[in-house]
């Protein structure tokens, strides 16, 4: 454990939200394992809803509730459902179908550990013990402990501060993203409507 | 009240949403909705005219804190120069240099007669969204020219209202039309009243829109629906033109998409010339498109696939000459950008000259009477172009104003006839209709008329103004070019319209027109042309010459032409009114009446060279020439579709086949080769067991990068990955290193 | 909490997808591997929004949120097309491309 002895420890650990970090991040690691290796589609897409479910915890933790509220709306709500329904429509089996995983998997690993190595590697490198600014902020203390420690109280609801955000400073990226999306609902009802 | 227009385009806007939602519920199909809207928009936009009249005569005092100044509190900077140049008061608070220097001028056009009130537009507005410290607004801006487009746009709408429910009834898609003809109403009426740049581009493109839906109202043919494409892609063309164009103007007039703000900047010299001279140039691209000049003109004529009372409306009447709005309205960016005042020719003048002739000129190889009254259209919105180009602006807005009633006067009634005999062929299916259809007959001869320019009806009126314009206006010398176009243009007009005459109302029942007896059209069809043909009797009168005397003579000029800063107008010593010129008037109307003489010899009388296009070959080439359209539709689909469409597909598949293709294949190859030749040359050389590992090696290697060649998109997924983390592996180890 | 922590978690995510979009035969599965890279580079985005205390971060997660809806209707939507031609979604026999 190298890295926690960089840690400066001017500022206690908190023990609860890193236990809470630990636990989320072991079941969405679980959960993404499952969803790559398990051999029925249906469980796949159950398994990702955990990760899903984990990645919104996870962003609560980083106080991005607005992210985290639309992963849960978007994620889980529609995407989740839409893959369902892709299930469905193309009629897979619903019990195990042994190769859903293609028969030279072994190169994908391979990839994927290489790549996670790397990754590590760089981070470990890069930002070593780096602890958020914000721990102590980013609990869900009251507004007034932030204030006394003379710092901007974020710990309220930053839902508005991201909406001023999006309708100004990224006003014409969320209009593309608008257009985007027409261009591939179209685009979509094209390619998918029967001749 | 005239800060309340923008009541005038929300009701067909209502009427759309709602004939969509219960139109086909309701007894009449939705039609009654349509014509209420309408017909209370009309209503409204006379009241909006003689409310813009009152404001002229009496125009609001700046320190009597007017109406307008407290209704739009988002657009109060501007209003304020405009207002405090009133009364000639150069002392005033907020008068802006610039002005001030030009007051001088000002008083030199004042001497010409002419009382120079300043009359600031109504404008109002409200902030549609901000972005990065830039401010779009939206709201209307009534002037003189939005005031008259309004009265012709829903004026012209409610008499094409009236007539459809007669001409279309018991189509099967009867709702969706008239719910097309309320959405196009309001989308014409919030372009011409839109306040800033933004807003008319919204406005351009529904009406563009609506044009297309409407073209291929019966899409089940498929003609109808090549032309509504046709229509829409060619209009695309053009609207490159137009965005950018308000790009350059929005970056140029430092990030305001405001019409009067850019036009007073233009007038200032705020804006360098170069930027408004690239940026006219980009506009008229657009107006090319969208009102039909020459190069970009070749779709109109196939819109007439339409049904006809949108031809009247949208491609004679208003739509197609939202170009020519587009002009006026930027007026100041064309007059600094092209240098109108001081030059003797410029691209839009040229342009509308050119299309002034050369449209006319196909008018005469059609037998589509629809296709006639088509590129007559094209000619006289070159015209227009040509006015606005040669700086006579009243004189293009008067025309516009004329040739709308009359054109769609031409156009209903050639509906009417076609109601008649179930067809548009001049030449086979019609002929001595005047003895069936007396009504359709004297308001198309009143139309007629009027569009040959045959005094006094309308179109002499405003024609003479725009040749007058050629040859006063501009620098030393004028317009001449422009001045001998429009003369030929006006002869041949009068001479395609005659042979149109001759066609359809004399000689001998033709075809459909003899196998059944045609008969006069019903009210709602008879009334519409009427009114249309009255008005294009008298509309002239609205602007006649200053020998009229002074109280009726140029009251079109004195109450549409803007006088405030944000027109070339009441600013550029440059900006004049054409005269009205007594032997221009005399040789246009000789030359009119020279071309009717000459169709009436060759129609009416069979003189002479009849058969000169079988005879001679000149002659043959010309007809030709013409019957083609001047081969432009060949070579937009034929050369250039074809021949970026073939070559790039072409292209492509040759990279596929050869370079894709060849690179994989020559790596195995090559490896391959590699492994043979080091087995063959190297081997038999140095030690066998090293020399026949590595040739086995190579070979082996060369079969395996074959084999990977598998077109399973995955593997090449896992190269991917692959390449790219040991890519990135090794940069982060050249940076740890280093 | 660490920074890394986050980035780590994002890591393994990221290598899962990663296995994921090359191993699976199935197109669905595919696009759900895809989706996990996708939620990889979200918890980066707001990890880095959180250490730079600005909101570009989690507001750049929200898009890629609106684009990744996109993506999914637009790739099942091929893998629908897919099916219907060849009654299979097994990628392995969409090998038009092979040399």
């Amino acid at each position: 454990m190298t890295l926690l002895a960089t840690v400066n420890s001017d500022v206690p650990f908190n023990v609860a939200q890193n236990v809470g970090f630990g636990v989320i991040a072991v079941l969405m690691v679980t959960g993404a394992l499952r969803v790559v290796t398990t051999n029925n589609v249906v469980h796949a897409a159950l398994w990702l809803v955990l990760v899903l479910a984990g990645a919104a915890a996870q962003f609560i933790l980083l106080a991005a509730e607005f992210v985290a509220i639309t992963q849960v709306l978007v994620y889980i709500g529609a995407i989740v459902v839409l893959f369902l329904f892709g299930v469905m429509l193309t009629r897979a089996p619903i019990r195990g179908e042994a190769g859903l995983t293609r028969s030279n998997w072994f190169g994908g690993a391979l990839v994927g550990v290489l790549l996670l190595g790397l990754l590590s590697f760089t981070l470990l490198d890069t930002f070593g013990g780096d602890r958020l600014p914000a721990d102590t902020r980013l609990t869900l203390r009251p507004a007034a402990v932030s204030q006394a420690e003379g710092t901007e109280p974020t710990a309220g609801s930053n839902v508005g501060a991201v909406s001023d955000s999006i309708f100004s400073r990224y006003l014409i990226p969320f209009e593309a993203v608008s257009v985007l999306l027409t261009a591939a609902l179209i685009g979509a009802i094209v390619l998918a409507r029967k001749e | 009240m005239l800060s309340h227009v923008w009541i005038i385009p929300a009701l067909p806007a209502l009427s759309f949403v709602l004939i969509l939602a219960f139109g086909k519920r309701l007894p009449r199909g939705g039609s009654e909705i349509g014509i209420a809207a309408v017909a209370i928009a009309f209503v409204l936009a006379c009241g909006t005219g003689v409310g813009w009249i009152q404001r002229v005569n009496h125009p609001p005092a700046a320190h009597e804190a007017p109406a307008a100044e407290h209704e739009e509190p988002a657009a109060g900077g501007h209003e304020e120069p405009a207002a405090a140049e009133k009364g000639e008061e150069p002392a005033a608070a907020g008068h802006e240099e610039p002005a001030a220097a030009e007051e001088g001028e000002e008083s030199t056009a004042a001497e010409e007669g002419e009382e120079h009130h300043v009359t600031p537009p109504v404008v109002r507005g409200t902030t549609w969204l901000q972005s990065g410290g830039t401010k779009v607004e939206v709201g209307t801006m009534l002037d003189g020219l939005s005031a008259v487009m309004l009265l012709v746009v829903t004026l012209v709408s409610l008499l094409v209202h009236v007539y459809s429910t007669e001409y279309v009834a018991g189509d099967r898609r009867y709702t969706h039309f008239f719910a097309f003809l309320s959405l196009f109403t309001a989308s014409m009426l919030f372009f011409v009243l839109s306040k800033t740049t933004l807003q008319m581009i919204v406005g351009w493109e529904l009406v563009g829109l609506c044009s297309f839906v409407l073209i291929g109202h019966w899409w089940e043919e498929k003609p109808n629906s090549d032309a509504a494409l046709k229509a829409f892609l060619t209009n695309r063309v053009g609207d490159v033109g137009l965005l950018v164009g308000v790009s350059i103007l929005f970056f140029a007039a430092g990030g305001t998409f405001d019409i009067i703000g850019i036009n007073e900047m233009a007038n200032t010299g705020e804006i360098r010339h170069l930027l408004l001279l690239v940026a006219s140039c980009s506009l008229m691209a657009a107006v090319m498109s969208k009102s039909g000049q020459f190069i970009l003109h070749t779709w109109l004529p196939d819109a007439m696939a339409g049904p006809t009372p949108v031809s009247a409306l949208i491609h004679a009447a208003t739509m197609v000459v939202a170009g020519i709005y587009l002009i006026a309205r930027l007026y100041s960016v064309f007059w600094h950008g092209f240098q109108i005042g001081e030059s003797t020719i410029n691209l839009m003048a040229v342009i509308g000259a050119v299309t002034v002739v050369f449209g006319a000129l196909l008018a005469f190889v059609q037998n589509d009477i629809k296709k006639v009254l088509a590129y007559s259209t094209i000619s006289q919105l070159g015209y227009m172009v040509m006015a606005l180009g040669v700086g006579a602006w009243t004189a293009a807005i008067f025309h516009l104003f004329t040739h709308a009633f009359f054109k769609a006067c031409l156009f209903l009634g050639a509906g009417s006839l076609s109601h008649a005999v179930h067809s548009f062929d001049m030449k086979q299916d019609m002929g001595g209709m005047r003895r069936f259809m007396p009504r359709t007959y004297w308001t198309f001869m009143i139309g007629t008329g009027a569009l040959m320019g045959i005094p006094p009806l309308a179109g002499f009126w405003s024609k003479d103004e725009i040749l007058a314009g050629a040859s006063g206006l501009g620098g030393e010398g004028g317009y001449k070019l422009m001045l001998v176009m429009g003369t030929i243009g006006a002869f041949c007009t009068c001479a395609y319209m005659s042979r149109v005459l001759w066609y359809v109302f004399w000689g001998e029942p033709r075809g459909a027109a003899a196998l059944h007896t045609p008969h006069e059209s019903g009210p709602r069809i008879v009334i519409p042309l009427v009114i249309l043909a009255a008005l294009g009797a008298v509309a002239g009168f609205a602007n006649l010459p200053s020998f009229a005397g002074e109280s009726i003579a140029l009251r079109f000029e004195h109450y549409v032409e803007p006088t405030a800063a944000y027109f070339p107008g009441g600013l550029d010593a440059a900006f004049r009114h054409p005269e009205f010129t007594l032997w221009i008037a005399v040789v246009s109307t000789v030359v009119g009446i020279l071309g009717i003489g000459l169709a009436y010899l060759w129609f009416w009388r069979g003189a002479g060279p009849h058969g000169i296009t079988e005879r001679s070959r000149p002659a043959r080439a010309g007809y030709r020439l013409l019957e083609n359209r001047y081969y432009l539709d060949h070579l937009y689909t034929g050369v250039i579709a074809g021949g970026t469409k073939g070559p790039v597909a072409r292209a492509a598949n040759w990279v596929n086949q050869n370079v894709i293709d060849g690179l994989v294949n020559l790596v195995a190859r090559g490896t391959r080769g590699s492994g043979q030749w080091v087995y063959t040359h190297i081997d038999q050389g140095v030690v066998d067991t090293l020399v026949n590992g590595s040739g086995a090696t190579a070979e082996g290697s060369g079969q395996l990068l074959r084999r990977q060649q598998t077109g399973k998109v995955q593997s090449y997924g896992a190269y991917l990955f692959a390449g790219a983390t040991i890519l990135a592996a090794v940069f982060v180890f050249i940076a740890s290193t280093s | 909490m660490l920074l890394n922590q986050f980035l780590i978690l994002s890591a393994v995510l990221f290598a899962i997808g990663v296995y994921g979009v090359i191993a699976r035969r199935n197109g669905v599965a595919v696009l759900m591997s895809i989706e996990l890279i996708l939620n990889a580079v979200n918890i980066n985005l707001v990890a880095f929004s959180a250490m730079t205390g600005t909101l570009a971060g989690q507001v750049f997660a929200l898009f890629v949120i609106a684009i990744a809806a996109a993506e999914v209707g637009v790739g099942l939507a091929i893998v629908l097309v897919i099916y219907r031609n060849r009654r299979s979604i097994d990628l392995d026999e969409v090998d038009l491309m092979r040399g």
